[in-house]
C-alpha cells in the first residue's frame, strides 16, 4: 500500500519534530556532500593530468634505459641509439627522433633565481613534441655544432626571472651560473606545480652534454620518438625494441630499456588518479555509514515513542507489511533528502575548490559526473532502506496487544 | 448470515510470565446473536480484557476455537487476523487512540485505507462523522476536541467499515458523567439504527444497566450470564 497519502503521512510525522529531522539529515548531507565533492575534484584532477599528458604529443613514445628490475647492467642510451632508431628502413613508423638529455637546474637573472626542468635537445626536439614558439627561434643544427651558449624559456620561466612573458629573447640569463641567451620563448601549454610544463629551459644537447649535465660520453637519458601517427604507435614500438636489442645485444625477455608509450601514462596517470579519488570517496563514504546509523538510532527511537500508534493501527486492521512501509518511508524520505541537499553542497562545494584553484592559477576544474549524482541519490536511498528496516521490521512485529497497552 | 455472531467454544488463555503460568482464561465458552448489547463485567484481573483481545482478534486463544460471524479464526496469521479485525471488528477505547496529528475525517479514513477501499473514502468518513453528531468538526484535531467529541470520532472509526461487532472497552472511563451519557447514547444508538452487534467490557454498573445481557466473569471463568 504505497501511495501518495503515505509519502505525506511520512511527511507530516518527520515535520512534527523538525529539529530532530534535520539533525538526522545532517548527517547524510554530510556523507553525500563529501562523496560528491571529492568525486568531482578527482574527474577534475584525471582530466587536468590527461590533458597536460595529451599536450606533449599524440602519438609519441619514450624510450628509458633500464628493464625490469632484475636486468643488471643496464646499458646507457646513446646518440648513436637515437640514430639508429632514425634510420628510415629499420623503422619506418618512426618519423622523428629526439635524444633528450634531462635535469633540474637553477636559473638566474640579476639577482632572481629559479629550479627548472632543463633539457638538452635536438633540433628535432620541437617537432617531435608539439613544442610552439611564441617568439624567437628554436635550437638549430649551427647551434648543436657550436655548442652555444643559447636557451629556448618556457613562459612561466620568463615571468619567474625577468618578470614578463614577452619579449625576452635577446636577454642573457645564467644556468648553473654560466651566461646563456635567450634565444626562443616558448607558448603556455598549461600546467602546474610539480612537472610544471611552463617552466622549463631548452639547450642544445652538445652544449647541455658539456657544461650542464655531465654525462658519458655520448649518453642520454631519454630518447623520444614520433611515430608517423596514433595508429603505428604500437608498430614504433616494436621497431624501436628491435634495433635497440640488437644494438645492446640483449637475449630475448631481458630488454635493458623500455618504451612508454602516451597510452600507457594516461593509462598509469588514469590509474593513480583514480585509485586516490576512490580511497578519498570511500573515506567520504564511512561518513555516509555513519549518517545512516543517525537514521537507525532516530527511527528506534521513533517507534518506541508511537508504539501506541502502531497499535492502534494494527487494531484498526494495519497488515505488517503496511506498518512497515510506514516506517521506511520515513526513513527513506529521511536520506534521500539528505542525498539531495548533500548533492547541492557538493556540487557548491567542488564550485568552491575549482574557485580557489582558478585565484591560485592552478588549471583545476572540478566537474561533478552524472555518475556521482546517480551513485549519490541511490546510495543514500539504498542507506536509508537498509538502516530504515531494522527499526520498521521492529514496528511491524510489535504485538498488537502489547503495543496498545504501552505507556 | 449465521446463528451467532461470536461463538467462543472453551477458550483458554495462558501467559507464561518468567517461570510463572498464568491462567488469565479457563476455558470460556460465549454465545453472542447478531445485534445483541452485552457488558462483559468483572474485577480486574478477571480475564475481561484478555477475553476481549480474544473477541476483538487481537490475539488468539491458547486452544479452544472461536468463530467471529462463522469465521474460524483462532488458528489464523498475524495478517489474516489484521484482515478480518478491518472489515469485522470496531474498537472504541478508553483513551480515544486517535491519531493526535490527524484530522477526525483523517482518524475515520485510516480503518477504510488498510480494508484497502480505494474510492468513496472522505464521503464516507463523513458520514460517519456526521452520524456522530460531529458534521461540524471534520477538520479539527483531537486536541481542539473535547473528551466526548474525540471519544465519538473514535467511535465513527469504529462504524466506519461496517463492522460486525463493535467493542468498546470502558469507554466513558475517561469522560464526566454528562458527555458518558452523550457517548453511550450513541453506542445504543447504533444498535438500534444498524444492528450492529456491541459488546462493553466495563466495571461501571451503570454502563451494564443499559445493557440487556451481563457476563460475569471471575477469575478467569463466566460466573454469571444473565
Amino acid at each position: 500500500m504505497l501511495s501518495l497519502l503515505n509519502f505525506y503521512e511520512a511527511l507530516d510525522s518527520l515535520s512534527s519534530n523538525k529539529l530532530r529531522s534535520a539533525l538526522t539529515v545532517l548527517g547524510i548531507v554530510i556523507g553525500v556532500g563529501a562523496v560528491i565533492g571529492i568525486m568531482a575534484v578527482g574527474a577534475g584532477a584525471q582530466n587536468t593530468i590527461t590533458g597536460q599528458i595529451s599536450s606533449i604529443g599524440t602519438n609519441l613514445l619514450f624510450v628509458l634505459r633500464g628493464g625490469t628490475e632484475d636486468i643488471r647492467n643496464p646499458k646507457p642510451l646513446t646518440i648513436q641509439d637515437a640514430e639508429a632508431i632514425a634510420d628510415p628502413f629499420a623503422a619506418p613508423s618512426v618519423v622523428g627522433v629526439a635524444p633528450v638529455l634531462q635535469d633540474t637546474l637553477e636559473l638566474s637573472y640579476a639577482g632572481e633565481s629559479t629550479f627548472a626542468q632543463s633539457f638538452g635537445v635536438t633540433s628535432s626536439y620541437n617537432s617531435v613534441s608539439n613544442l610552439a614558439l611564441s617568439e624567437g627561434e628554436f635550437v638549430s643544427e649551427a647551434h648543436i655544432l657550436g655548442r652555444a651558449a643559447v636557451a629556448v624559456i618556457g613562459p612561466d620561466t620568463a615571468e619567474t626571472l625577468l618578470g614578463r612573458r614577452e619579449g625576452v629573447v635577446g636577454e642573457t640569463i645564467r644556468i648553473e651560473g654560466q651566461p646563456f641567451r635567450v634565444i626562443g620563448l616558448m607558448t603556455s601549454r598549461g600546467g602546474s606545480g610539480f612537472g610544471n610544463q611552463d617552466n622549463q629551459v631548452m639547450v642544445p644537447l652538445s652544449t647541455a652534454q658539456t657544461r650542464l649535465m655531465s654525462r658519458g660520453r655520448d649518453r642520454v637519458d631519454m630518447i623520444m620518438v614520433k611515430a608517423s601517427s596514433p595508429e603505428t604507435v604500437p608498430s614504433a614500438d616494436l621497431e624501436i625494441a628491435s634495433i635497440l636489442r640488437t644494438r645492446h645485444r640483449t637475449p630475448i625477455g631481458s630488454d635493458d630499456f623500455t618504451v612508454f608509450t602516451q597510452e600507457d601514462f594516461l593509462t598509469t596517470a588514469g590509474t593513480i588518479t583514480g585509485v586516490l579519488t576512490l580511497f578519498l570517496g570511500g573515506i567520504a563514504g564511512i561518513s555516509l555509514l555513519v549518517g545512516g546509523i543517525g537514521i537507525m538510532n532516530i527511527m528506534l527511537v521513533s517507534v518506541t515513542e508511537r508504539t501506541r500508534e502502531i497499535g492502534l493501527r494494527k487494531a484498526v486492521g494495519a497488515r505488517k507489511r503496511d506498518i512497515l512501509f510506514q516506517f521506511l518511508t520515513e526513513s527513506s524520505l529521511l536520506s534521500l533528502a539528505g542525498g539531495l541537499i548533500g548533492i547541492a553542497l557538493g556540487w557548491g562545494l567542488s564550485l568552491i575548490v575549482g574557485a580557489i584553484a582558478a585565484a591560485s592559477d592552478t588549471d583545476l576544474t572540478p566537474s561533478v559526473t552524472l555518475d556521482s549524482v546517480l551513485l549519490a541519490t541511490l546510495f543514500s536511498a539504498a542507506v536509508g532502506l537498509f538502516f530504515g528496516l531494522y527499526p520498521a521490521k521492529r514496528a511491524a512485529d510489535l504485538e498488537p496487544v502489547e503495543a496498545l497497552r504501552y505507556e | 448470515m449465521s446463528e451467532w455472531v461470536i461463538d467462543a467454544e472453551a477458550l483458554v488463555k495462558t501467559y507464561k510470565m518468567g517461570e510463572v503460568e498464568v491462567h488469565a482464561l479457563r476455558g470460556v465458552s460465549l454465545k453472542v446473536r447478531p445485534g445483541e448489547v452485552l457488558s462483559i463485567m468483572g474485577p480486574s484481573g478477571s480475564g475481561k480484557s484478555t477475553l476481549m483481545n480474544l473477541i476483538g482478534c487481537l490475539d488468539r486463544p491458547s486452544t479452544g476455537s472461536y468463530r467471529l460471524d462463522g469465521e474460524q479464526v483462532s488458528d489464523l496469521s498475524d495478517d489474516e487476523l489484521a484482515e478480518i479485525r478491518s472489515r469485522k471488528v470496531g474498537f472504541v477505547f478508553q483513551s480515544f487512540n486517535l491519531l493526535g496529528r490527524q484530522t477526525a475525517l483523517a482518524n475515520v479514513e485510516l480503518p477504510m485505507r488498510y480494508a484497502g477501499v480505494a474510492r468513496g473514502r472522505r464521503q464516507r468518513a463523513t458520514e460517519a462523522l456526521e452520524a456522530v453528531g460531529l458534521g461540524d468538526r471534520l477538520r479539527h484535531r483531537p486536541n481542539e476536541l473535547s473528551g466526548g467529541q474525540q471519544q465519538r470520532v473514535a467511535i465513527a472509526r469504529a462504524l466506519v467499515n461496517s463492522p460486525s461487532i463493535v467493542l468498546a472497552d470502558e469507554p466513558t472511563g475517561n469522560l464526566d458523567s454528562k458527555s458518558g451519557d452523550e457517548v453511550m447514547r450513541y453506542l445504543l444508538g447504533l444498535n438500534k439504527d444498524l444492528g450492529t452487534t456491541l459488546v462493553f467490557v466495563t466495571h461501571d454498573p451503570e454502563i451494564a444497566a443499559r445493557t440487556k445481557r451481563i457476563v460475569r466473569l471471575f477469575d478467569g471463568e463466566i460466573v454469571e450470564d444473565k
